[in-house]
């Protein structure tokens, strides 16, 4: 977290260090809650596993080359055609150094580097979704709270009908619409797109109403009357008087609301209106697992995957909660 | 002192409206400040008191244009700020600050003390000729603070620090007149005396002309050359502060100076107290006439009926009263104090 500190360049000079004095610089309070995050372990564990997510997502590629098999290269030798049951051969659905997480039934497709990609279509999409959500909500918000009136009611309204959205069936029957190309975009990049956008633009009333009410009892503090009364205009009271002011319940709100919306990229993909087969994603693995319930390996890591991730997600915000506002305890 | 106004209140008033219902019709107002009339001269100190409820800082926040007026005038510098619009009224920002009440809650918590003082350039686009951080540095020390704590944030501060950077701030600009809305009552008895007397150097020093907004009325005696007292959203009495102190005119000041604590012992045996009966009645329906007349001892039928007018009883020195107290007056009350009006409601009269 930063607090603007709008001093221009020329006008900050270092101070002349004054000998045997150290200067005094300010701690702020982005700084004392950082410390107390980093004594938190189960936050810092969190943390730590969403990093190596991360890094894993990105290099991706990299994993892949040195630990596995291309992600959508069919491996017939693998499935025991034989009995006809189509499973993987050997124990633990294929476990081999070769197939760390062992192979898909039916295709014989490498889990592990399914499980690698699968990372970056979950994180990117619940990452930029919750950006558009919280960018749409807090403008949202801090409009409603600042200027009150029939503004006011209208977006508060406005939330009312989107909370009221049946967003899985809209979500399932735009899918089921949507053609291969539109706005320039074809296959998966369109479907990432038009779920970023599904998704985010349908989550923005949450993070509104949440920031709407800091508003409303933010503007009432005598800060906000003493820059009235130096003559501020409302955009200058706006971005730097409120909003340094909501960026500790955005942040704890932006970093529970990722994994609800890993949850819910994973649950259009196992529906199938997600991202389309072959490319690998957590749901829609999950989705191809369903079919051998008696073998639940398959089931397993995909599963696993989300679970990590969302648990880690939500130990992390929760703990960041905590150390920005340890009175809400 | 010069007697030239620096500031002119004329019929002040300010009505908040009650809405209800979907339509939002208004269904009645609460009358914070019911036609104020006083004005401040250059130099001075007035000082604005009464009890919690009363109206006062409501004027404070017209005079500083936080609030719109619904009526009267304000008259700063010979020129009528009353309805300027938020354009047109921040090139007078400069000349007129406000000291805000509570220090915990008029800073900032996300800006250091150098953005909170050096904001009034910013906004107001000054240039100041060794940059802002300097002319930062100059105010904290003016105001007793360490310049080198330029980089620190409020939190940092204990509350009679954090009042002072509320004064940095509202200093920064040079303006000739402040509005100390209850300056010193969120701080400790001992950093009280400290900030009145920084106050006061700050205004022999810069030449300042404070209203200082207060209920402590030990604060105002020693701050003010003038008080005005305000009862209800009206102002009652008002002239200069040995005159008031000594020969209270309006029944309600001198019931509100006999509750002034007194160290002494001796001097506390002879003196006479007056104990106010019943609560201040509200706002949204004040009681007709005499506003007072409700819990004064010496109300009759006319102070029920006639709102009294402001009469001058020495220069400078007037009170809105129908039976204004004579010097040396001995008020009829109960031995211990007790003073009940005529008009009182009749579970208050027979206990």
């Amino acid at each position: 977290m930063t607090v603007p500190v709008d001093i221009p360049p020329q006008a900050d000079p270092d101070p002349a260090p004054v000998a045997g004095e150290t200067a005094i610089q300010g701690r702020s309070l982005g700084q004392i809650a950082w410390r107390r995050l980093r004594r938190d372990k189960v936050a810092m564990g969190g943390a730590i596993v969403l990093v190596f997510l991360m890094l894993v997502a990105i290099f991706a590629p990299l994993i892949v080359g040195l630990l596995g098999t291309p992600p959508n290269d069919p491996q017939r030798s693998l499935i025991d055609r034989a009995t006809g049951t189509m499973l993987p051969k050997g124990e633990y659905g294929g476990m081999s150094l070769d197939h760390l997480m062992g192979v898909e039934p039916g295709n014989g497709r490498d889990i592990f580097s399914r499980i690698v990609y699968g990372s970056r279509i979950s994180l990117l999409i619940a990452f930029f979704a919750t950006l558009l959500s919280v960018t749409i909500g807090t403008t949202m918000g801090v409009i409603a709270g600042y200027v009150g009136g029939w503004v006011d009611a209208f977006i508060s309204r406005l939330m009312d009908i989107f909370l009221a959205f049946p967003l899985l069936v809209f979500a399932i029957a735009l899918a089921g619409v949507m053609p291969d190309k539109a706005f320039g975009l074809e296959g998966d990049t369109l479907r990432i797109v038009m779920l970023i956008f599904i998704i985010g633009f349908f989550n923005w009333p949450y993070i509104g109403r949440i920031v709407r009410g800091q508003t409303l009892s933010i503007r009432e503090r005598e800060f906000v009357d003493a820059a009235v009364s130096l003559g501020a205009r409302s955009p200058r009271i706006l971005v730097k008087e409120i909003l340094p002011n909501l960026v500790a319940p955005i942040l704890v709100y932006s970093t529970l609301l990722i994994p609800t919306n890993i949850l819910f990229e994973a649950a259009l993909s196992f529906l199938g209106v997600g991202i389309q087969p072959p490319t690998a994603t957590w749901g829609g693995m999950l989705s191809d697992a369903a079919q051998y319930t008696s073998h639940l390996w398959f089931m397993f890591w995909p599963g696993m995957a989300i679970f990590i991730t969302v648990l880690a997600f939500n130990l992390f915000g929760d703990g960041l909660r905590d150390a920005l506002d340890p009175r809400a305890r | 002192m010069s007697t030239e106004p620096l500031l002119t209140v004329t019929g002040l008033t300010k009505h908040f409206p009650i809405r209800k219902g979907l339509l939002q019709r208004q269904v009645g107002a609460v009358q914070a400040v019911d036609d104020v009339t006083f004005d401040v001269a250059k130099g001075e100190t007035l000082a604005i008191v009464g009890e919690s409820g009363c109206g006062k800082t409501t004027t404070g926040r017209m005079i500083t244009r936080l609030l719109e007026p619904t009526a009267g005038t304000i008259l700063f510098d010979g020129r009528d700020i009353t309805h300027l619009s938020t354009g047109q009224l921040r090139p007078l920002r400069r000349d007129v600050q406000m000291i805000f009440q509570d220090p915990y809650n008029s800073l900032n918590p996300r800006h250091t003390v150098g953005t909170i003082v050096g904001a009034p350039y910013r906004i107001q686009g000054i240039k100041t000729e060794h940059g802002i951080k300097r002319a930062v540095q100059d105010t904290l020390e003016l105001v007793g603070l360490n310049p080198e704590h330029y980089n620190r944030y409020p939190h940092e501060f204990s509350g009679g620090q954090r009042q002072r950077i509320g004064i940095a701030r509202s200093l920064a600009l040079k303006p000739k007149l402040i509005v100390a809305d209850e300056p010193v009552s969120a701080l400790d008895v001992s950093i009280q005396a400290q900030v009145i007397n920084l106050l006061e150097d700050l205004q022999s020093e810069l030449g300042l002309t404070y209203v200082v907004i207060a209920h402590d009325l030990s604060v105002v005696r020693h701050m003010s050359d003038r008080v005005g007292v305000m009862y209800l959203g009206n102002l009652v009495e008002i002239g200069d502060r040995m005159s008031v102190y000594t020969t209270p005119r309006h029944p309600y000041t001198k019931a509100l100076l006999s509750a002034v604590p007194i160290p002494d012992t001796a001097r506390r045996q002879n003196r006479e107290r007056i104990r106010l009966v019943g609560d201040v009645p509200s706002p949204i329906d004040p009681p007709a006439g005499c506003r007072f007349h409700t819990r004064c001892w010496k109300a009759t039928e006319v102070c029920k009926s006639e709102v009294p007018k402001l009469v001058e009883f020495a220069p400078g020195h007037r009170a809105a009263c129908h039976h204004p107290e004579v010097p040396g007056e001995q008020a009829e009350v109960a031995p211990d104090g007790t003073a009940i009006s005529p008009f009182a409601s009749p579970d208050l009269i027979e206990p």
